[in-house]
């Protein structure tokens, strides 16, 4: 009895473990630096319900030793994320290390900015920041072993589920396309009202100008007797 | 509840042994103002292959300059005014390559930038899927062969997801140009036409006589 239990807190602690290794290993890889007040923003065109998970882990750069310093307490990160209407979806502070999600409710360009605002950088002078940042939408958001482990799936079963997730997106993805479509033709047939009814209004006007001017013309001149 | 712990277990070791070479990819769209340069950075190990492939989805003339350093400073890729390209390599030196968008050839139009950054190859969906002895059955072979022709697909799909932004931009600038030129043209020929009847007025006019010449 007391075996199975601890058996199953093992089993339990492993598979937390796993969980903190695999988020842990997300959060390396590409990088950019920016400076201390800088804002950096990133776009993601996004269809509807579609995931996104951004990871990101900051360091600061240390004047003295000119390095990278490997993980700075205190330092905070502002995560600021707009949907294509300018609504903010998400507006938070995170430390130097963090993950944020979110859910796209409309289709089109999410904006997802990140600036830092900690004031202990104003302590070192010419501050510069090294952002390594990773965002995943969709089926790419999907952690499979996480999935695998939660549902009980076997090998294939998981494979089938990958499948089933790609071909989602791809459904999702037209469905944008339609609606992007959509839009563009009404722009363009906006367009081609606009330039047909201006052109009209534009030649209406130069006659009527036109006519204007020589009857004006024509009255100040037989006032002057010259015709 | 037995069999779950050692199989968690080996999972867990295989992702700790995977975390020194994870292969990994990074698809972003940024904002490039202009007169500006960003760099991105990527540690990569020696002999792996990565790619580039890059886009300018708004702004301008929809160009920008693009190269790629590696770990010893040598300029592998360099291109100027470039819409769209990609770019593949193999790495001789292990280290971090950097690769830089540049728009300082630009003044006064700030461009929409999308780059995907590949290292490697796709990693398998379960860490122990990489180390398996046995070959793979008919219906997992199936399951692959589905797997990449359906990212050919979502790779298909963001082509032309890209080339359509572009498009749209052009066509919603045209839009919105329309208006403004024709108000301006019509309030320039109103002028036009008001100043030239004021001009042949003016030289049918007398000019009235500053003083007149005093008859003695």
């Amino acid at each position: 009895m007391a075996g199975v239990a601890a058996g199953r807190r093992r089993a339990m602690g492993l598979r937390a473990l796993l969980l903190f290794a695999l988020c842990a290993a997300g959060a390396r890889g590409l990088y950019f630096h920016i400076g201390e007040t800088e804002k950096r923003c990133f776009i993601e065109e996004i269809p509807d319900e579609t995931m996104v998970i951004g990871n990101y882990r900051t360091q600061m750069w240390d004047k003295q030793k000119e390095v990278f310093l490997p993980s700075t307490p205190g330092l905070g990160m502002h995560v600021e994320v707009k949907d294509p209407e300018g609504k903010v979806v998400l507006s938070r502070q995170y430390g130097s290390e963090g993950r944020f999600t979110f859910t796209s409710h409309t289709p089109g360009d999410h904006q997802i900015c990140l600036h830092s605002n900690s004031t202990r950088m104003t302590l070192f002078a010419g501050g510069r920041l090294r952002v390594h940042l990773d965002i995943q939408a969709g089926e790419h958001a999907n952690n499979y072993p996480e999935i695998a482990a939660k549902d009980k799936l076997t090998e294939l079963q998981l494979r089938a589920r990958q499948l089933l997730d790609q071909v989602e997106q791809i459904q999702k993805e037209q469905d944008y396309q339609r609606y992007r479509e959509e839009r563009f033709r009404l722009t363009s047939e906006s367009t081609n009202q606009r330039v047909l009814w201006w052109s009209i209004a534009q030649t209406v006007i130069l006659i009527l100008t036109g006519i204007w001017q020589m009857r004006h013309l024509k009255s100040f001149f037989e006032a002057k007797k010259l015709v | 509840m037995g069999s779950a712990t050692p199989r968690s277990a080996s999972v867990l070791l295989l992702v700790l042994l995977l975390q020194v070479e994870r292969p990994r990819g990074a698809e972003l769209t940024f904002e490039l103002p202009d007169n500006a340069k960003q760099c991105f950075h990527e540690d990569v190990e020696q002999g792996v292959k990565f790619s580039l492939d890059y886009q300018v989805i708004t702004g301008g003339h929809y160009d920008v300059d693009c190269y790629v350093e590696d770990p010893l400073g040598n300029t592998i890729y360099r291109e100027t005014k470039k819409q769209y390209d990609s770019f593949t390599h193999r790495a001789e030196v292990k280290g971090v390559y950097q690769f830089c968008f540049s728009n300082e050839f630009s003044t006064f139009s700030h461009k929409t930038v999308y780059f995907d950054f590949q290292v490697g190859d796709e990693p398998p969906i379960l860490p122990d899927m990489g180390s398996r002895v046995t070959a793979l059955t008919q219906m997992e072979s199936a399951c692959v062969t589905i797997h990449e022709a359906l990212k050919t697909v979502i790779d298909s799909q963001t082509h032309y997801r890209l080339r359509e932004a572009q498009d749209r931009a052009r066509a919603e600038d045209l839009h919105s140009r329309v208006s403004s030129w024709s108000v301006g043209e019509t309030v320039a020929l109103f002028v036009v036409s008001f100043s030239q009847v004021l001009l042949l007025k003016s030289f049918f006019t007398e000019k009235r006589p500053v003083g007149r010449a005093v008859h003695s």
